[in-house]
């Protein structure tokens, strides 16, 4: 049975990549010739294999229910996984709205990229400690989830237009700050891509280093699956594979980062850092391009307006969805559990912000008449909070919510 | 809330009366409209003088181009503070400031999910910056009073930018003319004009009007005009969204009012009956525990170290103190599992926390000393402890309590208790056989006897063993306003679908003087309106190309 939900995640994780790779090769290949018909065939392929895809994962998830007995939206791999399938089933939604082929050549590769992020995590199925079993468990987290999905296609088609504007209009002050804002965000993009790399090298390679360190005066043993470069604040070694001749950490953790993995976490951070630059410094070597200038010609050709309104259709459609899930069930699940419906927990405070966030990109889009550039800055700055929401406040603040 | 409704009452007169007295707006054909108004109400013609060279007038559209409060006085000190208010600018400024400020609130744990002295506490832990974020008040931001201020701020704006607008947009749309100036028509977003003949027009017109209605459009027909309008329910969701987030602040509002909302903690150990703070009611503890999943429950392949908590749970009984008798009377009996609060009538016993093994009694057993025969037992609660608690030890023997010190310390020699928890409970104790009017003294510290102190008693009373019991921590709440809350949330949502999930798409036409004129309004999604047009259109043999296909 695990080994049946470990394949189906694979399938899953294969397919999204295979769709991936159809709906690039759809729209990339004969510029010259603008063969509609062709890019709408590979598109239908395209759409046809992520579907196929979303119905692994969702084999996936009943299996790992029959294993777990209970759904699987408790712990850090299991949400993150389950934000891919909602990304996917935004895609799907909005692609038969706009039958927008290139849209799947963005958000694809951005389902394909979190879903190696989440394998990273623990994927063990754990018991359900008693603040979760609650039925609210996978309504609030689901609903929650899909708005993101919807949210994540919004970002990925305002990542689209600024790729299209940026690419045309590079000249003047304006002009440099957005090319580089852009570049930064796709930069970050491929270090999220590092973390899952250099996690699975590591992984394969069966690296292993362990420390005793103090925390707030009791003992505590941090295990690393990355060579320390930042090793635990005042942690002494117990065991560490060499690394390049190194049999120390490079340095220690600031002594303020507390938590028993605090400290690996940084080292995590680091090298995901390290890996994205190392990454773009070889992109940048073979093509002799800014990743702009990569994707550039992929949109090109598309309308900037059309790009424009689906970003701000899914988003759309995200919001109400987004504000049941994350804030008006996470009140009634909160008020049964905790006996208060709102505690400015971090977790809810940063879904609070998200919401917040949107509708003032919603009020300067409807009624201030935001469209374009700043528009499609709004739907990427959306986005990050809902990442800081996701990585920083689970992994780093600690609250009511950091189950996993 | 009276108050509040008869001021929206007078603003709404204030604003007719001043109409009729301040001189109105004509446009050409003939209609008097109202000072601030920007396209006539009647046939669109834009009546300002800078529009007519516009493009398009598009910004205009959002609402009718209708005259609106903001725009109409501007003089008064209310009319200031109106107008401030009514500023969608100022409300997204608002939202902007509360965002970052909720998002500092979280770079360190606030005061309630820390342990120890705030004071310190921030420093201690995160140095400076820790310092600065106590200083300045963002350890304990949420309930601050600006933090406070600035959501009724965003409040007041919700009010306020709502009634600026739905009024002056609700008339707008309720009293459309079908016949609209082809100005109007042409300075739209989304326009096209073509020669048509004066033959060919019905059958046009006809067509257009049928393939729009085969879109669910609601066309209008008069003369030589069209208008088709569908979704306008999407118009009114941005003010049911913001109708419902007014009810929900309001309902955050009600639990000022005393008795209204209750938010209070106890500990209660098993067999224990302690009342319920600010009520009337008393709560008894019969059971507490902890259950840990079963290694056969785990399913295999899952790795999993130590054990895990599969559940905690209080078997609790809710009893009522009855006014006269002073007798208590259980109404509901319970059990307390974390997600399944005990409820009975508003008032809300939660699970929060759990605390396996308390201290609750001592067993001490009494010697005779010469002949180190056991007289007897007797234990001691020590949470429930009477002075001069007499007890029955053997058939011979009765022991008092004379002096109990649940945590016994010694100051200047002298034995003093340092709190009410038996953390080193101690005791002087009065042993007398039945009959003998004198007993003899005894000291038990913490299970141990001070035999030193008394070598001639005859007597020694020593500990036999220890009671444990489980202590479960409840969460005491009261929330009279949470039907108010859900209302609004409830209220908002529905808003929120029919705002989103919908759009208001019209389509004018008109032909005029050889000339047809076609132009069409959205207040969202313009390429899929235009998607549409251009289908319909096609279907009514107009050449009409606004995308690609």
């Amino acid at each position: 049975m695990v080994q049946l939900m470990e394949n189906l995640l694979y399938a899953t994780f294969i397919l999204y990549l295979l769709s991936s790779v159809t709906f690039v090769m759809g729209i990339s290949g004969n510029k010259e010739k603008k063969d509609e018909a062709r890019v709408r065939r590979w598109g239908n392929i395209g759409v046809g294999i992520a579907i196929t895809g979303a119905v692994f994962q969702v084999l996936f998830i009943i299996t790992r229910m029959l294993i777990g007995g209970h759904f699987p939206t408790s712990n850090m791999f299991e949400f993150t996984a389950f934000l891919c399938f909602t990304i996917v089933i935004g895609f799907i939604v909005i692609f038969f709205i706009y039958r927008s082929v290139v849209l799947g050549a963005f958000v694809m590769p951005l389902a394909v990229i979190l879903l190696a992020y989440a394998s990273v995590f623990p994927r063990d199925v754990q018991p359900l400690i008693p603040a979760l079993q609650s039925h609210w468990l996978y309504i609030h987290v689901t609903t929650a989830a899909l708005g993101q999905g919807a949210f994540a296609v919004g970002f990925a088609a305002g990542l689209m237009y600024l790729i299209g504007r940026v690419g045309k209009e590079k000249k003047g002050k304006t002009g440099f700050w957005n090319a580089f804002w852009l570049e930064t965000t796709l930069v970050v993009v491929l270090m999220f891509v590092g973390f899952s790399l250099i996690n699975f090298t590591f992984g394969a390679l069966g690296y292993e280093a362990k420390f005793s360190h103090q925390v707030d005066g009791q003992p505590n043993v941090q295990e690393y699956q990355l060579p320390p470069i930042a090793g635990p604040h005042e942690g002494k070694v117990i065991h560490m594979d060499p690394f390049l001749g190194l049999t120390q950490p490079l340095f220690e953790a600031p002594a303020w980062m507390k938590g028993q993995q605090a400290a690996g976490k940084l080292n995590s951070v680091i090298w995901s850092v390290m890996t994205g630059l190392i990454l773009y410094g070889l992109i940048r070597l073979i093509a002799r391009k800014s990743l702009t200038d990569i994707l550039y010609p992929l949109v090109k050709n598309l309308n900037p307006e059309l790009l424009d309104e689906v970003s701000y259709r899914a988003i759309a459609i995200g919001f109400p969805i987004f504000t049941l899930g994350a804030l008006i069930f996470a009140m009634i699940w909160a008020h049964e559990a905790w006996g208060r419906f709102w505690g400015w927990d971090p977790k809810e405070t940063w879904a609070f912000i998200t919401w917040l966030f949107y509708s003032a990109y919603l009020h300067l889009r409807l009624s201030r008449g935001w469209h374009g550039l700043k528009s499609a800055w709004l739907a990427v700055g959306g986005f990050v909070i809902i990442m800081i929401n996701l990585i920083v406040i689970n992994l780093v603040i600690s609250g009511l919510h950091s189950y996993a | 809330m009276e108050s509040i409704h008869s001021i929206l009452i007078a603003l709404v007169l204030k604003r007719g009366e001043l109409q009729d007295m301040i001189e109105n707006t004509k446009c050409e054909c003939g209609h008097n409209n109202p000072v601030g108004t920007i396209l006539c109400e009647c046939c669109g013609k834009p009546l300002d003088e800078a529009l007519i060279n516009k493009e398009t007038i598009e910004k205009e559209m959002r609402y009718e181009g209708k005259a609106r409060r903001s725009q109409a006085f501007q003089s008064a000190l209310f009319d200031r503070v109106w107008n401030f208010f009514s500023s969608v600018k100022v409300a997204i400024i608002l939202i902007i400031i509360t965002l970052i400020a909720a998002a500092v609130g979280t770079i360190f744990p606030q005061e309630k999910f820390i342990s120890g002295d705030p004071a310190t506490y921030y420093s201690e832990q995160y140095g400076i910056y820790g310092e600065l974020f106590y200083k300045l008040g963002l350890s304990d931001m949420y309930s601050s009073w600006w933090f406070f201020l600035l959501l009724a701020m965003i409040g007041i704006s919700l009010v306020v930018c709502s009634l600026d607008r739905v009024i002056p947009l609700y008339k707008a749309l309720q009293n459309q003319q079908v016949i609209k100036s082809p100005d109007f028509i042409s300075k739209q977003r989304i326009s096209h004009r073509e020669e048509i003949d004066a033959a060919e027009k019905e059958a046009k017109l006809n067509g257009l009007a049928d393939s729009l209605a085969k879109k669910l459009y609601h066309v209008r027909r008069d003369g030589d005009a069209i208008l088709a309008e569908k979704g306008r329910i999407s118009r009114w969701g941005p003010y049911i969204n913001h109708i419902g987030l007014i009810i929900f602040l309001f309902g955050v509002v009600l639990r000022y009012i005393p008795g209204w909302y209750l938010d209070e903690f106890i500990w209660i150990r098993e067999g224990e009956i302690k009342k319920v703070p600010e009520t009337e009611y008393y709560v008894k503890n019969e059971r507490a525990f902890a259950e840990l999943y079963d290694q056969k429950e785990i399913p295999k392949g899952l790795n999993v170290e130590g054990p895990v908590v599969k559940k905690y749970q209080t078997d609790a009984v809710l009893y009522e103190k009855d006014p006269k008798t002073g007798e208590l009377k259980p109404v509901h009996k319970q059990s307390i599992l974390v997600n399944h609060p005990l409820e009975y009538k508003g008032l809300s016993l939660f699970q929060s926390n759990f605390e396996p093994g308390q201290l609750d009694s001592i067993t001490l057993k009494v010697t005779e000393k010469k002949t180190q025969k056991q007289a007897g037992t007797f234990t001691v609660k020590l949470y429930d402890l009477n002075p001069n608690q007499v007890y029955q030890v053997g058939g011979n023997l009765e022991v008092r309590v004379l002096e109990y010190y649940p945590d016994f310390a010694l100051e200047n020699n002298r034995p003093v208790t340092k709190s009410q928890e038996p953390n080193k409970p101690a005791f002087i104790f009065e042993v007398r056989e039945k009959g003998e009017s004198q007993g003899e003294r005894s000291w038990v510290i913490a299970g141990q006897n001070l035999d030193s102190l008394t070598k001639e008693n005859q007597y020694a009373i020593d500990l036999a063993g220890i009671n444990v019991v489980n202590e479960s921590g409840l969460m005491v709440r009261k929330d009279r306003s949470l039907p108010v809350i859900f209302f609004g949330g409830i209220i908002s949502m529905i808003g929120l679908v029919m705002g989103f999930y919908w759009q208001h798409r019209r389509v004018w036409a008109r032909w005029k003087d050889g000339m047809l004129y076609i132009g069409a309004h959205t207040n969202k999604n313009w390429f899929s309106l235009r998607r549409e047009l251009q289908q319909a259109a096609r279907r009514a043999d107009i050449a009409l190309t606004l995308v690609k296909d």
